[in-house]
């Protein structure tokens, strides 16, 4: 599968998502325009990309000199008029609609008219990204996975105004890159989220119902289900603020009971317990 | 500590089914099934339990659940209760073949020399040990089947294909396979005895089983 799309940008470069965006892009030969609105960002991502392609030479992955020129196809930049030439930007700034809204709109008038813009939002609707921005028609959505330049995963999502060979474009290109799309609707959450963020809220809710400990509930989902992690553990690698902010963006759309940050999550939060990142969540991190 | 145990068995028992209901070989259940020393200090019911009566040694006696509390064996008012009296069930992914799990069920109450006893046994015979409190779906099924329930309301709605969802499944979540072809694997009508029993029980409308395994359900019954 060939795509017309050789040059993109991503925005929000320096960012968890992006800098992986940029990986993915960057090895398949695309040539890559990191953007961020933070310079401080787009340094650490660029030396995080320069340690994952040595990796992969070490590993055998990939040669010297395809590492030297798939860092030399990545160009970072905090100037969004960097962006004007590019076939296709796929943003991962802030999970907030209006940022994303102002980014596209700013971008409409700086990019190509035939610039195709992807939307890398986990629980915000592509449409409504898409509304107002002066080209609906060429507004996909394109979710990755973290992290990104090791899942091949991505939902792919119309909007409502999206044109058919605009989605087509994106999706041949996601293929080209060595990704796997699966066609979504535009919903909240597309399948992975909406399958995960409820699941998730059920098992603090077992916690707290004293079902039974962590402990116990990792080791039935791992053992009887198989998961490599369990729910606990992957609650406390993603971080218990991050849930809240999921359950947020959630609750209020979908007014699904089960999608509502349960009291226990709240409570832990506000106790600092947000998991890895502060040393203690379902677990304690600090005895380790 | 190593445990000996006797079994007591009526009719089928799930988590240690003949090859006949099963899906293929049991080699672990087998084994455990033949490791029995005819009495013991733990007793075991598997299959239909009769009504128990009152025990005066203090051995410890593990009940085979299905999709009921252990509370209806041992009876329960103010939900304080526990004895020496414990159930358990290996999982089983709906229908499917059991694996290495073992939930086993305790009540507010219970006797911990009594968990501990039981965890030991099965452990010593290779299997995985978890403890959950006397609810319906135990640990499992009540995280899994109104995620399952979802998947097909997803389904229904449009919002992806089964290959899309399964593929997320896999490939996005990590999970060794798709929760759609998980929950057919298992026979949908065993996932809405599942869900059903514990609708029935807690009245929360995701284990209300999905429109698919009401379907598969009914079919069966024609
Ligand atoms: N983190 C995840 O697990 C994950 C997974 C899939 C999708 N997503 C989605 O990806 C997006 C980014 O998430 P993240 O976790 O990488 O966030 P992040 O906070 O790590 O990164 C966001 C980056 O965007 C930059 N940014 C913000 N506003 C900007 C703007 N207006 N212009 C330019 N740059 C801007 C920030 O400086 C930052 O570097 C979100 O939409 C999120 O929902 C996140």
């Amino acid at each position: 599968m060939t795509s017309n799309i050789k040059k993109i940008a991503v925005c929000g470069a320096g960012g968890t998502m992006g800098a992986g965006i940029a990986i993915v892009a960057a090895r398949a030969g695309i040539e890559t325009i990191c953007y961020d609105m933070a310079a401080p960002g787009l340094e650490r991502a660029r030396a995080q990309a320069g340690s994952f392609f040595t990796k992969s030479v070490e590993r055998g992955k990939m040669s010297e000199e395809d590492r030297t020129a798939t860092l030399a196809r990545m160009t970072d930049t905090t100037d969004l008029n960097d962006l004007a030439d590019v076939d296709m930007v796929i943003e991962a700034v802030f999970e907030d609609l209006q940022t994303k809204r102002d980014l596209f709109t700013a971008l409409n008038k700086v990019c190509d008219e035939k610039t195709i813009f992807a939307s890398n939002t986990s629980t915000l609707s592509i449409t409504e990204i898409a509304s107002g921005c002066g080209r609906e028609d060429r507004v996909v959505g394109l979710h990755f996975c973290l992290p990104a330049q090791m899942m091949k995963l991505v939902e792919a999502s119309q909007g409502m105004n999206t044109a058919p060979k605009v989605f087509q474009a994106a999706w041949d290109w996601a293929v080209q890159v060595g990704q796997v799309p699966v066609e979504t609707q535009d919903r909240p959450g597309f399948i992975l989220n909406a399958v995960l963020v409820p699941f998730n809220n059920d098992v603090i809710r077992a916690v707290e119902a004293g079902i039974a400990t962590p402990g116990d509930i990792d080791k039935a989902i791992k053992s009887g289900l198989g998961y490599k992690m369990g729910p606990c553990e992957l609650l406390d690698l993603i971080g218990l603020d991050t849930q809240v902010r999921l359950c947020e963006a959630f609750y209020p759309v979908t007014l699904d009971p089960r999608a509502s940050a349960p009291p226990l999550l709240r409570r832990m939060v506000a106790a600092g317990h947000l998991g890895r990142k502060s040393g203690k969540g379902f677990y304690d991190y600090a005895t380790a | 500590m190593m445990h000996s145990y006797e079994i007591i068995q009526n009719g089928a028992s799930r988590s240690f089914p003949t090859v006949d209901d099963s899906k293929g070989d049991d080699p672990k259940g087998d084994e455990f099934l033949t490791n029995t020393s005819g009495s013991g200090d733990i007793l075991i019911y598997l299959g239909d339990v009769p009504q128990l009566q009152p025990d005066d040694t203090d051995r410890t006696v593990l009940i085979e659940l299905d999709l009921e509390c252990l509370g209806v064996h041992t009876g329960e008012a103010s939900g304080t209760e526990g004895s020496d009296v414990l159930g358990f069930a290996r999982y089983r992914n709906g229908n499917d073949a059991p694996g290495r799990l073992i939930e086993l069920v305790r009540q507010p109450q219970s006797s911990e020399a009594a968990i501990t006893a039981a965890r030991q046994m099965f452990e010593a015979a290779g299997f995985d040990v978890v403890v959950a409190l006397d609810r319906p779906g135990r640990i499992i099924d009540r995280l899994v089947r109104p995620q399952y329930n979802a998947a097909m309301r997803f389904l229904d709605d449009g919002l992806a294909s089964a290959e899309a969802m399964d593929m997320t499944s896999r490939m996005g979540l990590g999970y060794p396979d798709g929760l759609i072809e998980r929950t057919q694997r298992g026979d949908l009508e065993r996932h809405y005895d599942i869900s059903k029993a514990i609708y029935d029980m807690t009245g929360l409308a995701e284990y209300a089983p999905s429109r698919m395994s009401c379907v598969a359900k009914q079919r069966k019954a024609e």
